[in-house]
C-alpha cells in the first residue's frame, strides 16, 4: 500500500512524515510528494497544512494541476484522504484568515477566528485538550471519547451540514475539531504531535 | 478543557546534555535524544531543547539532536538558543522542530519575528524573553542574560504579541538558576497584557512553584529543567501534584 504526504510547501511537514514512518514500519509505503502522477496511483492521501489558510491554498494552486488532481482523487474516485490542520479546512467554501479566500468546496462551509470572548481566551487554541467524539468514525476505532490531542490554531471549521462532524472540543465556544464525510476526513488537532493516541489515529487511517 | 502544560528544558551543549536526568538505567547520560525520550514517555506535554553551544563551529550538533528526537518523541519539541534569522528557523523546523524559540535577534531585530510568522506560521514562532527586575519594571536582557538591553519587558511582550508572535516564553534572571520560584509578578504582569500563552520559566524548585506559576501567574504552560534533573521529580508527579491542586493537565 502507499500513502502519500502531499509535499506543497505548506509550512513543516516534517513531523507528519516522521509520526507515519513511525506508524507504517516497513508494512505501507509513505512517500512525500507533490508528484501528480505518484498522488493519483497512491491509495491514500494526507493534507497537512501550516501557516495561514490563504498560504496554504495559494501553496496548492502554485503546484499546477495539484488541487484537480486532489478533486480527482477524494471527489471522484473516492480514495481516502486525510486533512490535518489547515489540511482540513482547506476542505470549505471559503477561509477569513489574513483575506477572503476560496478553499477547495469539498464540504460546504466556512473557516473563521475562534471568538476568544473579547480575550477571555487566548488565542492561538495552544495545547492539549480532550476531544467529544459524537460520531463513531473509522479514525477512532479504540480510541475514547475525553482523548488528549495537541491542538494550535485560531481558526474553526464551520460545517454547514453537522452531520459531517465526528469530534469537538471545549475551549472559549465547542469548536469542530474533526470531520468524516464518507471517504474524506480531517482533523483540527496533530495527531502527529498526540503522542500514542495520535498514533494510535494515524494507524487507523492507515489502515481503513 | 484545554490543560496546564508542563514542559521541561534540557540544556544541550556541543550536542550533550549539560545536567541531565540522573537514572540508573540511562545507557548515556549525556544524550538528549534518549532524556528527551524519557520525558515524553513519562507525560510531557513537550520538549523544550535549549541550545547553549558557545562556539560556532559546533552549532550544527543541535540540528542532528533535534532530526533524531523527532523520530522518536511525538510531542511538540521547541527549539532555541542561537537562533539568528529566518534561515536557521526554517533549518531547526526541517530538521523536525515544532516550534523555535527566538530570544536576542527579535531584540535585535524584530522583523525576524514579524518575517518567521509570515514566513512559517505564528504556532512556531515563540519569543523568549529574559527579564530582570531594574527598580520598578523589568528589563529585557539578551546573549544569554549578559546584555541589558534597557527595553521595557511588558511592552516588549506586547510588540512581540503584534509581530506575530504565537507563544512568549518568559524567563525571570533574577530568578534563574535559584530554586525559590517563579517572578510571580512578571508572569502575571505579562500574561494579562497580552492575548497570546505565555510559558512561565525561571527559578522552579519546587512543585508548588509550578502551581503558583499557573495559579498566581496566569501562565498557561510551566517550564523547568532542574527540578526534573537528578530524577528529584518525575514529569509524571508534577501532573499528579497539579491535579491535586485541582489544575487541569493531561494524565
Amino acid at each position: 500500500m502507499n500513502v502519500t504526504i502531499v509535499d506543497y510547501n505548506s509550512g513543516n511537514i516534517s513531523s507528519v512524515i516522521n509520526s507515519f514512518k513511525e506508524v507504517a514500519k516497513d508494512k505501507v509505503n509513505i512517500e512525500v510528494t507533490s508528484d501528480l502522477s505518484k498522488i493519483k496511483s497512491s491509495d491514500k492521501v494526507v493534507l497537512p497544512g501550516q501557516g495561514s489558510f490563504k498560504s496554504c491554498v495559494d501553496a496548492l494552486k502554485k503546484i499546477d494541476g495539484l488541487t484537480d488532481t486532489l478533486d480527482e482523487f477524494a471527489i471522484t474516485n473516492k480514495k481516502p484522504l486525510l486533512g490535518i490542520c489547515v489540511g482540513l479546512q482547506m476542505f470549505a467554501d471559503i477561509g477569513y484568515e489574513e483575506t477572503e479566500t476560496k478553499g477547495l468546496g469539498w464540504i460546504s462551509g466556512k473557516v473563521s477566528k475562534i471568538d476568544n470572548q473579547n480575550g477571555k481566551f487566548k488565542l492561538p487554541h495552544i495545547g492539549w485538550n480532550q476531544i467529544n467524539i459524537i460520531k463513531d468514525s473509522k479514525i477512532f476505532k479504540d480510541i475514547e471519547s475525553n482523548s488528549h490531542m495537541y491542538f494550535v490554531h485560531s481558526y474553526e471549521f464551520v460545517p454547514n451540514d453537522k452531520n459531517v462532524i465526528s469530534a469537538t472540543t471545549d475551549y472559549s465556544s465547542n469548536i469542530v475539531c474533526s470531520i468524516e464525510k464518507e471517504n474524506i476526513f480531517g482533523t483540527q488537532f496533530h495527531p502527529e504531535k498526540s503522542d500514542k493516541i495520535g498514533l494510535k489515529m494515524i494507524n487507523n487511517f492507515i489502515n481503513l | 478543557m484545554l490543560k496546564n502544560r508542563i514542559i521541561p528544558c534540557l540544556d544541550v551543549k556541543n550536542g550533550r546534555v549539560v545536567k541531565g536526568i540522573n537514572f540508573v538505567d540511562l545507557k548515556d547520560a549525556g544524550d538528549p535524544v534518549e532524556q528527551a525520550k524519557i520525558y515524553s514517555d513519562g507525560g510531557a506535554d513537550e520538549i523544550c531543547f535549549l541550545d547553549i553551544t558557545a562556539s560556532n563551529e559546533n552549532r550544527d550538533t543541535i540540528y542532528d539532536v533535534v532530526e533524531k528526537t523527532s523520530k522518536k518523541c511525538f510531542v511538540p519539541l521547541t527549539v532555541g538558543g542561537g537562533v539568528r534569522n529566518v534561515e536557521d528557523i526554517n533549518k531547526l523546523l526541517n530538521c523536525g522542530a515544532d516550534k523555535v524559540s527566538i530570544n536576542t535577534a527579535a531584540v535585535e531585530n524584530s522583523k525576524v519575528v514579524l518575517d518567521s510568522s509570515k514566513k512559517f506560521g505564528s504556532q512556531c514562532i515563540v519569543v523568549a524573553i529574559d527579564a530582570k527586575k531594574n527598580g520598578d519594571r523589568w528589563e529585557v536582557f539578551t546573549h544569554g542574560g549578559r546584555n541589558n538591553s534597557g527595553i521595557d519587558a511588558i511592552k516588549y511582550a506586547k510588540q512581540m504579541e503584534e509581530n506575530g508572535a504565537g507563544e512568549l516564553l518568559v524567563t525571570s534572571m533574577d530568578r534563574d538558576g535559584t530554586q525559590v520560584g517563579y517572578d510571580i509578578d512578571l508572569m502575571y504582569q505579562i500574561s494579562c497584557k497580552v492575548n497570546i500563552p505565555v510559558i512561565a520559566s525561571g527559578g522552579v524548585g519546587s512543585l508548588d512553584h509550578l502551581v503558583d506559576g499557573i495559579k498566581l501567574g496566569n501562565a498557561s504552560a510551566v517550564l523547568a529543567a532542574s527540578i526534573f534533573h537528578y530524577g528529584k521529580h518525575s514529569v509524571k508527579e508534577a501532573k499528579e501534584y497539579l491535579d491535586s491542586k485541582g489544575i487541569p493537565v493531561r494524565i
